[in-house]
């Protein structure tokens, strides 16, 4: 397994219980043992937890190897042995691919390595910012208006700390949610106290005696910040597949519809599989459409999937898990499922976004394709099922608390 | 909560899937010492629970009405 998080974890588990009982060895390139990513960016940074608290639950016992703080450095499929970085090789039978993403870097290299910027995909990552806001800082700047960057904007706010959330689009959350719903979970963090910066790009760091002071933004105007938090989304870690002859560029690592990898000529590698945020795969929902997940319910479903196939266990049916994600922000929880791409119309389907306690549909072509809920867990589950059917578009018939006439076709929003 | 419990050296390991939780709360009355709502369904839970409150963390894990919760050794 190359990868040594929870899409590594799973996948090694699911080897095991589908009666796997040779040599199994988990290369990590963070020294720790495969631990949770949420609570990162919200109850560590709100001290609640410690950064090393969040070690993940597994079935695995004894007779697996760790090898932990060293990452893979290239692939031979050739000779089937993964180089490591510290010199060392392994040969392999059977490999899961599972190196997932890292944090998108501040684009001016010098700026990023200032002290109090930060960004959030490790727990040491999120340990370091704890101890900074701990400290009470003056004014926390998020830049970036995604999932991670409304969540660390929230924690600020619970904080009681100054914040201002910074993107380039119309509202936060635009390009997974479009503006319209977006919108709606924006103006809950406008009213918590959040100072909203949309239209508006960062264009340098100010700093002063190696130490961030605030921001300059593409209009010229100064913003005073003593943290920065770049939450600009992930990049996926391919680069050590260089040379291994396999389909992969920055959108993911190409796989068929069971998961096993494709070679440039889109050949299938049955020996090698891949699992999580790296995989980019087929998803018979889209018709097919090739998409690359970063949610952990996809992690851990793609690499159970992916280890009974390295098993030997022939797959039953395409994976075709319906994708689906949480987001905590403050005591607000965002749930989704399907995916919002394309989507050419969106409903409120229950509930009212003025009392923050709604769910969303979203149409694609008169299909239902996704279903967002803020606040609303429990209505999600037959919007997904709408979702994995592919049902007609809006679902008026589970509309129950207000009558038809009511329900209003929106412009999702998505530039 | 957690973060005033003394931890101890090799304590239990929960995990939660947050997409299935439903805010039942049947967890917080299970073992409130380590399950928490915020707001309406916001749920908190203490990843690394004291193996001394095993009985309790079983108890929350079998309460769950959508068996969201994982917890390593169990017998699940």
């Amino acid at each position: 397994m190359v990868g040594a998080g929870l899409a590594g974890l799973r996948g090694a588990e699911a080897l095991r219980a589908s009666g796997y009982r040779g040599q199994l060895t988990l290369v990590g390139d963070e020294p720790h043992r495969p631990y949770d990513r949420p609570p990162l960016s919200k109850h560590v940074l709100l001290g609640h937890l410690p950064a090393d608290a969040s070690r993940l639950p597994s079935d695995l016992t004894d007779d697996v190897t760790w090898r932990l703080g060293v990452g893979a450095r290239a692939l031979d499929r050739e000779a089937r042995i993964v180089h490591l970085t510290d010199g060392d090789s392994l040969p392999y039978d059977r490999l899961l691919i599972a190196t997932g993403t890292r944090a998108r870097p501040w684009v001016h290299e010098d700026e990023a390595k200032l002290a109090n910027v930060f960004t959030i995909r490790t727990r040491d990552d999120s340990a370091a910012l704890r101890e900074v806001l701990a400290a009470r800082p003056k004014r926390v700047v998020v830049i970036g208006a995604g999932f991670i960057g409304c969540e660390v904007a929230a924690v600020c706010r619970e904080l009681d700390l100054k914040v201002s959330l910074i993107d380039p689009a119309a509202t936060t959350l635009s390009r997974v949610l479009g503006t319209t719903v977006g919108g709606m979970i924006g103006e809950v963090h406008r009213k918590a106290g959040v100072e909203m910066r949309f239209g508006s790009e960062v264009e340098h760091l100010e700093h002063k005696n190696g130490r961030v002071t605030g921001v300059r933004l593409a209009d010229g105007k100064h913003l005073k910040a003593d943290v920065v938090v770049v939450a600009l989304g992930a990049v996926r870690n391919i680069e050590w597949l260089d040379g291994s002859g396999l389909s992969a560029d920055p959108g993911g690592l190409d796989c068929d519809e069971h998961g096993f990898v494709l070679d440039d000529q889109s050949r299938p590698d049955h020996a090698i599989t891949a699992a999580g945020d790296v995989a980019r795969f087929p998803h018979p929902l889209y018709g097919g459409r090739r998409v690359a997940l970063e949610h952990w319910g996809h992690a851990v479903a793609q690499a159970e999937y992916a280890g009974r196939l390295l098993a030997g266990l022939e797959p039953a049916a395409p994976y075709a898990a319906v994708p689906n994600f949480w987001s905590t922000q403050g005591t607000m929880v965002v749930k989704s499922a399907g995916l919002t791409d394309g989507a050419d119309a969106v409903a409120i389907v229950q509930g009212d976004p003025a009392e923050r306690r709604f769910v969303a549909v979203y149409g694609r072509a008169g299909r239902c394709v996704a279903a967002v809920a803020v606040d609303s867990a429990r209505w999600l589950p037959i919007y997904a099922e709408k979702v994995a059917t592919a049902a007609p578009f809006p679902p008026t018939e589970t509309a129950t608390d207000r009558p038809l006439r009511d329900l209003e076709i929106q412009d999702p929003g998505f530039a | 909560m957690p973060s005033d419990m003394t931890r101890d050296a090799a304590p239990l390991r929960v995990s939660v899937d947050l997409n299935l939780c439903q805010a039942y709360a049947q967890c917080c009355y299970a073992a409130p010492r380590h399950f928490r709502i915020d707001g309406r369904e916001a749920l908190f839970y203490d990843p690394a629970p004291s193996a001394a409150d095993r009985v309790d963390i079983e108890r929350a894990r079998l309460a769950c009405p959508v068996q969201a919760i994982r917890v390593e050794d169990s017998q699940a």
